[in-house]
C-alpha cells in the first residue's frame, strides 16, 4: 500500500462534496458558479496528478475502509493504469465541459442545477473506474445511469428531452440489474467481491460451469451502457440533452463505463470462444451499423451520435479479439476518441448555437464565417476519418492491423472486410461533416448569422484540437507511457510487441486504410441518390419498437394487475389461504421429521365437555353465522372455553386477560350490531360455499398435524434464563408479567404504542364519519325498533354502582400484585375499563359522559410517556432503555409488594390498555348519539326513591 | 391432551378461514376473531403443554414451571388482536354507514365510477 493511499477515497467523494456547491453559489453569478464546480474538479485532478508517478511506475495503490466486511462489502478503492487513464479522463473532460457550458447555457437554463447534476455524475463516474469493490462499482454504475437521467432530462420542457432521458434510463438501468446478477455471480465463483482478488483468478473463474452466465449478464451491462447493437437505439435518442451533456455522457464517460468494464474484466473473461465470438461479432456489427447510419443523419449531433455507437463498436470489437495486441490498440483508441470526438461534439454545439440549426441541409460555408470553429472541426474530423498526421489515423491502423489478421469462424475474410467497410463509412461520414458543414458557397438563409463564439467557449474544443494534432505527429511521445501502464493494467501482465508510430511501411492495415479513404470519397459523391435511396428503403424504427415493447409491457402488467387485484378480497384471501397450505404442505414434505418423543397427557372428562363445547359452539357459530346475534353470543361460549383451557393449561396470566377482553369484545361487537343488519343474507351459491368449505377444512386439518408434530416433540428454550433471573434480576415471581415489564420491556413499549395508536385510529374514524354524509344518513336512519323499553333498568344500575368500587379495587389488587401472582398492568387495565364500560350500559352514554373526568386521549399519552420516562430513568443511571431496579415495600395490612422501576412501567401499561379500550367503545358509542339517542337527565329510567318521594310529598 | 388442543386449534381455524371468505363485514369479523384464537392458542402451545405448573416461582421447594416465554407474547398478542378487531369494527362501521350495506368486496359498479358517489352525495 502506497503512502497516497489515504487521497483515492478523497478523489471519489470529493464531487459529490463539490454537487453541493453550485445551488447556492449560482446567486453570486453564472462565473462563480462555473469556478465553484470547477475548484472540486481541479482538486481532485492535483490529487491524480500526486498519485500519478507512482502509478505510471507500475504500482497499484490501494485504499481500504470496512464497511460490511461479513457481505464482503467494503468501501476500497484501487488505481492502477487503466484507472489513471479513465479518472484523468473524466475529470480532465469535466473541467472542460464545465468551462464549456458555463457559455453554452443560455441564462433561462438553471445553471446551478445543471453543475449539481454534472458534478453527480462525474463523481459516479469516477467511483466506477477507481472502486476495488464490485458491489461498490455496481452501486456507481446504477448511480451514472441515474444521473445521466438527470443529465440528458435537463431540458424538462422538451418532450424528446423526457422521452431520451427515458430511454437511456430503461435500457442503461435495465442493463445495470443484469449486472449485477453477473458480478454476484463473478464474486461467487472467486469467493472475493474485491477487484484485485478477481483478477488474479482469471483461470478458475474460466473453468467455471457459471462462467457463460455470468459473461452473458456482464456483458448485457456493457452492451447497455456502450449502445452496442441491439441496445444501441437509446444513444441518438439522449441527444435530446444540451450539447455539454452529450459531448460528456458521449465521449468520455457514460459510454465508455462498458468499454471500461470490458477492458478491466479483459484478464478474467477473455480469452474463450464464447467472449470473441460475442463480444467481436456485436462490435463488428454495431461499427458497421453505425458508422451506415451515420451517414444518413441531417443532424449534426445525430451524425455524431451514430459515430460514436460506431467508435464504441470499434473498441468493443478490439477487446473482443482477446489478442493483447488488440487490446492495447483499445486503450490507445479510447484515448484519441475522446479528444476527437469531444470537439467534434462541442464544435456541433457551437455551430448550434450561432447558426441556430444543427440540420445538416440548411448549412454549409460556414468555414468563412467562423474560421476558429471550422478549424477545430475540420482537424477533429479529419482525424474521425482517421487521416495521417492526426491521432485517429494511429489507432485506426492498428485496429485495421489486428483485423487483418483474425480468423472468424474459419473465414479469413469476413472481420478484415468488414473492419475495412466500417473505416470506409467512418469517412465518408466525417467528410460528410466537414464538406457539407463548413465548405461550399456561404449561404444567407441560415436562421441566426453566425461567427466565431467568444474565447471561453472554443477554448475546451481548442484544445482537444491541439492534442489531436499532438498525439497524431509524435505519438510515442505525448501518450506513450500512458497507453503502456494503462494496456499493461489491462493485459495484466507483459505488454505485447507494438509501437506508436505514423509510418509502419507498406503493410495490410495501410492498403485498408486507403480503400476506406477512397471508398469514403465515392460515398460521398454519391451522397444524394444514396441518401434518396436509403430514406425510401423500409428500416425498423428502433424508437417505434421501443414504444411498443413498454406499451406492451404496462399493458401485461395492467393486465395481470387487474386480474389478481379485482377488488375481492374474499378473493385474495382464498389465494392467500391455498397458497400459504399449499406452501405449508410443501415445507412439509421437503424435511425429515424426527420421530416423536414427548409422552402425551391423559384427557380427563372434564377437558373432554370443554373440548366438546367448543366444537359444538364453533360449528354452530359457522352454521348459523347468518343469524348474527346468537352467532356473538356463542363467539363468548368459545371465549370462555380458551379461557378454562388456559387455567387448566397452566396459563393463569392468559386466562385472565383472555376472558377480560372477551368481555370487551362482545360489548364492541354488540355496540357494533346495533347499526349493521342484523342478519346476513345468503348471497354465495352452494358451489362457492363447499369451496370455501373444502378450503377452511383443508387449513384446519393441516394447523391441526402442523400443531400435533411440534406438541408431540421436545424443544430447545431460552426461557430457562428467564426463570432463573425472574426473581433476582427482575424482582418479581411471576415469569410472565417480568418478562413482559423487564425482559422485554422493548417489545411491550412498542404494543402499548401500537394498541394506543389504534384507539386513537378508531376516534378519528368516528369523527370523520360524524362530520362526512354519514352523519345525515345516521340521523335518518330509524333504530327505534331495537331499544328496548326498560333501556336503564334499575337493577343493573343499582348492580353496577355497587360493582363499582368493588372491582377497581380489584383492578388495583391485579395490578399491585402482577409482579409476582397472575395480573399485571394489562389485565388490571381491562378490568377496570370493563367496571367503567358498565357504567355506559346501565346509565347510558350521555349520563356517563357528563360524569367522566379524564380525557381518554391523554390517559393514553400519559401512558405511554410515564412507560416511556421509566425506561428512560435506566439513562440517569447509566444503563441501557429500561433497565429495570426494583426494591420491596411491606405495607402493613396489604401483602407485600415490589416497587420499582417495572412497577411505574407497567402503570403505563395500565393507563394505556384503560385509555385505549375506553377510547375505542366511547368512539363507537358517540355514533349512537347521532342515531337518535336520547340524553337521560337521570341514571335511571325509573327511580323507586323519586315515586317514594313524590308520594310523600303528595300525602302531606 | 395434545390432540385436544392439536384439534380444537385446527377447528377455530377452520371455522374462522371458513367465515373470512364470507361476502358480508361482520361474519368476517367474526372469522377473524376465531382465527385470533387459534392462532394465540397454537402460539401458546408452542410452549409445550404442562398442567399445575404455571411459571409463578415457588419459593419453598422444588416446582416444576411450564415455558413463560410464549405465554408473555400471547397475552400480549390477545391485548393487540382485540385492537386490530376494534379498528375492523370501526371500519366496517364506517363503510356500512357510508356505502348502505356492508359488502366486502368490490362490485363492477364500484370500479366503473369511481368519483360518482362523491358527485351524488
Amino acid at each position: 500500500m502506497s503512502s497516497g493511499s489515504s487521497l483515492l477515497p478523497i478523489i471519489a467523494i470529493l464531487p459529490f462534496l463539490g454537487a453541493l456547491v453550485p445551488g447556492l453559489m449560482i446567486r453570486a453569478g453564472r462565473t462563480a458558479c462555473a469556478t465553484f464546480t470547477a475548484a472540486p474538479t481541479i482538486l481532485a485532478l492535483v490529487m491524480l496528478g500526486v498519485l500519478a508517478p507512482d502509478v505510471m511506475r507500475g504500482e497499484v495503490i490501494e485504499a481500504r475502509i470496512e464497511w460490511l466486511p461479513q457481505l464482503g462489502l467494503s468501501a476500497s478503492f484501487f488505481l492502477d493504469g487503466l484507472g489513471l487513464l479513465f479518472a484523468g479522463m473524466i475529470l480532465g473532460m469535466g473541467l472542460l465541459i464545465t468551462l464549456y457550458a458555463r457559455f453554452y447555457l443560455s441564462g433561462e437554463d438553471p445553471m446551478g442545477q445543471f453543475y449539481t447534476y454534472l458534478l453527480l455524475f462525474q463523481g459516479a463516474m469516477l467511483g466506477i473506474v477507481i472502486s476495488d469493490n464490485i458491489l461498490l462499482l455496481l452501486i456507481f454504475w446504477e448511480l451514472t445511469s441515474l444521473t445521466s437521467f438527470l443529465l440528458i432530462g435537463y431540458w424538462k420542457h422538451l418532450p424528446e428531452g423526457r422521452q431520451g432521458a427515458r430511454m437511456a434510463l430503461a435500457v442503461t438501468g435495465g442493463g445495470g440489474l443484469a449486472m449485477i446478477g453477473g458480478m454476484l455471480i463473478l464474486g461467487n465463483i472467486a469467493g472475493s467481491y474485491d477487484l484485485t482478488d478477481i483478477l488474479t483468478q482469471g483461470d478458475a473463474i474460466r473453468a467455471s460451469e457459471w462462467y457463460l452466465p455470468a459473461l452473458i449478464l456482464i456483458l448485457i451491462g456493457a452492451f447497455t451502457k456502450s449502445a452496442q447493437f441491439p441496445f444501441h437505439f437509446w444513444l441518438p435518442h439522449a441527444m435530446a440533452a444540451p450539447t455539454p451533456v452529450s459531448a460528456y455522457l458521449h465521449s468520455a464517460t457514460m459510454v465508455k463505463a462498458g468499454v471500461f468494464l470490458l477492458a478491466r474484466m479483459w484478464p478474467v473473461l477473455s480469452g474463450t470462444e464464447a467472449w470473441f465470438y460475442i463480444v467481436s461479432t456485436t462490435g463488428l456489427i454495431t461499427m458497421v451499423l453505425g458508422a451506415l447510419i451515420a451517414i444518413f443523419k441531417d443532424d449534426l449531433k445525430a451524425l455524431l451520435a451514430f459515430s460514436t455507437v460506431s467508435h464504441l463498436g470499434l473498441l468493443t470489437m478490439l477487446l473482443g479479439l482477446g489478442t493483447k495486441f488488440a487490446a492495447v490498440v483499445a486503450v490507445f483508441h479510447i484515448i484519441n476518441h475522446l479528444t476527437f470526438k469531444a470537439a467534434l461534439f462541442m464544435s456541433a454545439g457551437i455551430v448550434d448555437h450561432e447558426a441556430h440549426t444543427r440540420d445538416i441541409k440548411r448549412l454549409g460555408g460556414l468555414a468563412r464565417l467562423m474560421p476558429v470553429t471550422a478549424a477545430i472541426a475540420i482537424v477533429t474530423a479529419l482525424s474521425m476519418a482517421g487521416i495521417p498526421l492526426f491521432n485517429g489515423f494511429l489507432s485506426k491502423e492498428m485496429m485495421l492491423d489486428a483485423a487483418s489478421e483474425t480468423v472468424w469462424a474459419g473465414s479469413h475474410l469476413v472481420v478484415p472486410v468488414l473492419a475495412t467497410l466500417g473505416a470506409l463509412l467512418s469517412v465518408a461520414y466525417s467528410f460528410r461533416f466537414i464538406s457539407h458543414v463548413f465548405l461550399g458557397p456561404v449561404r444567407d438563409d441560415y436562421p441566426s448569422k453566425p461567427h466565431d463564439p467568444p474565447f471561453g467557449m472554443w477554448a475546451a474544443p481548442g484544445f482537444l484540437a491541439v492534442f489531436v494534432l499532438l498525439i497524431g505527429i509524435l505519438p510515442a511521445t505525448i501518450v506513450g507511457p500512458l497507453v503502456a501502464v494503462a494496456g499493461g493494467a489491462v493485459v495484466g501482465g507483459e505488454l505485447p510487441y507494438y509501437s506508436l508510430k505514423i509510418w509502419h511501411g507498406v503493410n495490410a492495415a495501410l492498403v485498408m486504410s486507403m480503400i476506406a479513404v477512397a471508398g469514403g470519397l465515392v460515398v460521398l459523391l454519391l451522397h444524394r441518390p444514396l441518401d434518396r435511396l436509403w430514406q425510401a428503403a423500409p428500416r425498423p424504427e428502433a424508437k417505434v419498437i421501443f414504444d411498443a415493447l413498454i406499451d406492451a409491457s404496462a399493458a401485461l402488467s395492467g393486465w395481470v394487475t387487474r386480474n389478481l387485484h379485482n377488488g375481492s378480497i374474499s378473493r385474495y384471501l382464498a389465494i392467500f389461504v391455498v397458497a400459504t397450505v399449499a406452501l405449508g404442505f410443501a415445507a412439509w414434505n421437503g424435511g425429515a421429521l424426527a420421530p416423536a418423543t414427548r409422552p402425551m397427557l391423559p384427557i380427563p372428562a372434564v377437558v373432554a365437555v370443554g373440548w366438546v363445547l367448543l366444537v359444538v359452539a364453533t360449528v354452530l357459530v359457522v352454521t348459523m353465522h347468518r343469524r348474527r346475534f346468537q352467532a356473538l353470543v356463542l363467539i363468548g361460549v368459545i371465549g370462555l372455553m380458551v379461557s378454562v383451557g388456559f387455567v387448566y393449561l397452566s396459563a393463569p396470566d392468559l386466562a385472565l386477560t383472555q376472558i377480560s377482553v372477551e368481555t370487551v369484545t362482545i360489548m364492541l361487537l354488540l355496540l357494533a350490531l346495533h347499526f349493521l343488519p342484523k342478519h346476513t343474507p345468503l348471497e354465495s351459491p352452494l358451489w362457492r360455499r363447499t369451496r370455501d368449505g373444502v378450503i377452511a377444512v383443508g387449513a384446519g386439518v393441516a394447523v391441526t398435524g402442523l400443531a400435533m408434530a411440534f406438541l408431540t416433540r421436545d424443544f430447545s428454550t431460552i426461557s430457562d434464563y428467564h426463570l432463573a433471573n425472574s426473581y433476582t434480576g427482575g424482582g418479581g415471581t411471576n415469569v410472565v408479567n417480568v418478562i413482559l415489564v423487564d425482559f422485554r420491556g422493548y417489545d411491550t413499549y412498542g404494543e402499548i404504542i401500537v394498541l394506543g395508536i389504534a384507539g386513537l385510529t378508531i376516534y378519528a374514524l368516528m369523527v370523520s364519519l360524524l362530520t362526512g354524509p354519514a352523519a345525515r344518513r345516521l340521523r335518518n336512519t330509524d333504530y327505534s325498533q331495537d331499544r328496548s323499553r326498560d333501556r336503564h333498568p334499575l337493577m343493573m344500575v343499582v348492580a353496577t354502582r355497587a360493582m363499582m368500587p368493588i372491582a377497581v379495587v380489584v383492578g388495583i389488587y391485579i395490578f399491585l400484585r402482577g409482579h409476582n401472582q397472575p395480573g399485571g398492568g394489562f389485565i388490571a387495565g381491562l378490568v377496570i375499563s370493563i367496571a367503567l364500560l358498565m357504567q355506559y350500559m346501565a346509565s347510558g352514554f350521555a349520563w356517563t359522559q357528563a360524569r367522566q373526568r379524564i380525557q381518554y386521549h391523554a390517559m393514553i399519552g400519559w401512558g405511554v410517556v410515564v412507560a416511556g420516562l421509566t425506561g428512560a430513568g435506566a439513562w440517569l443511571a447509566g444503563k441501557p432503555f429500561l433497565t429495570s431496579a426494583y426494591g420491596y415495600i411491606d405495607l402493613p395490612g396489604i401483602e407485600e409488594f415490589g416497587l420499582g422501576s417495572a412497577f411505574l412501567f407497567d402503570l403505563g401499561v395500565f393507563l394505556t390498555v384503560l385509555g385505549a379500550v375506553m377510547l375505542m367503545l366511547y368512539s363507537l358509542s358517540r355514533i349512537a348519539r347521532y342515531a337518535g339517542e336520547t340524553v337521560n337527565v337521570e341514571p335511571m329510567d325509573y327511580d323507586p326513591s323519586k315515586r317514594v318521594e313524590a308520594i310523600r310529598n303528595g300525602g302531606e | 391432551m395434545e390432540l385436544v388442543v392439536a384439534s380444537a386449534v385446527g377447528v377455530l381455524t377452520a371455522g374462522g378461514v371458513y367465515l373470512i371468505l364470507r361476502l358480508r363485514a361482520f361474519p368476517v369479523i367474526l372469522g377473524l376473531a376465531l382465527l385470533s384464537y387459534a392462532v394465540n392458542v397454537f402460539l401458546f402451545a408452542t410452549g409445550r403443554l404442562a398442567i399445575n405448573a404455571p411459571p409463578v416461582l415457588q419459593k419453598y421447594g422444588e416446582a416444576t414451571y411450564t415455558d413463560p416465554l410464549p405465554q408473555a407474547l400471547v397475552l400480549t398478542a390477545i391485548v393487540i388482536s382485540f385492537g386490530m378487531t376494534a379498528v375492523l369494527v370501526m371500519i366496517a362501521l364506517g363503510a356500512f354507514i357510508e356505502a348502505g350495506d356492508d359488502q366486502i368486496n368490490m362490485t363492477e359498479t364500484d370500479e366503473d365510477e369511481p368519483a360518482g358517489k362523491d358527485a351524488a352525495a
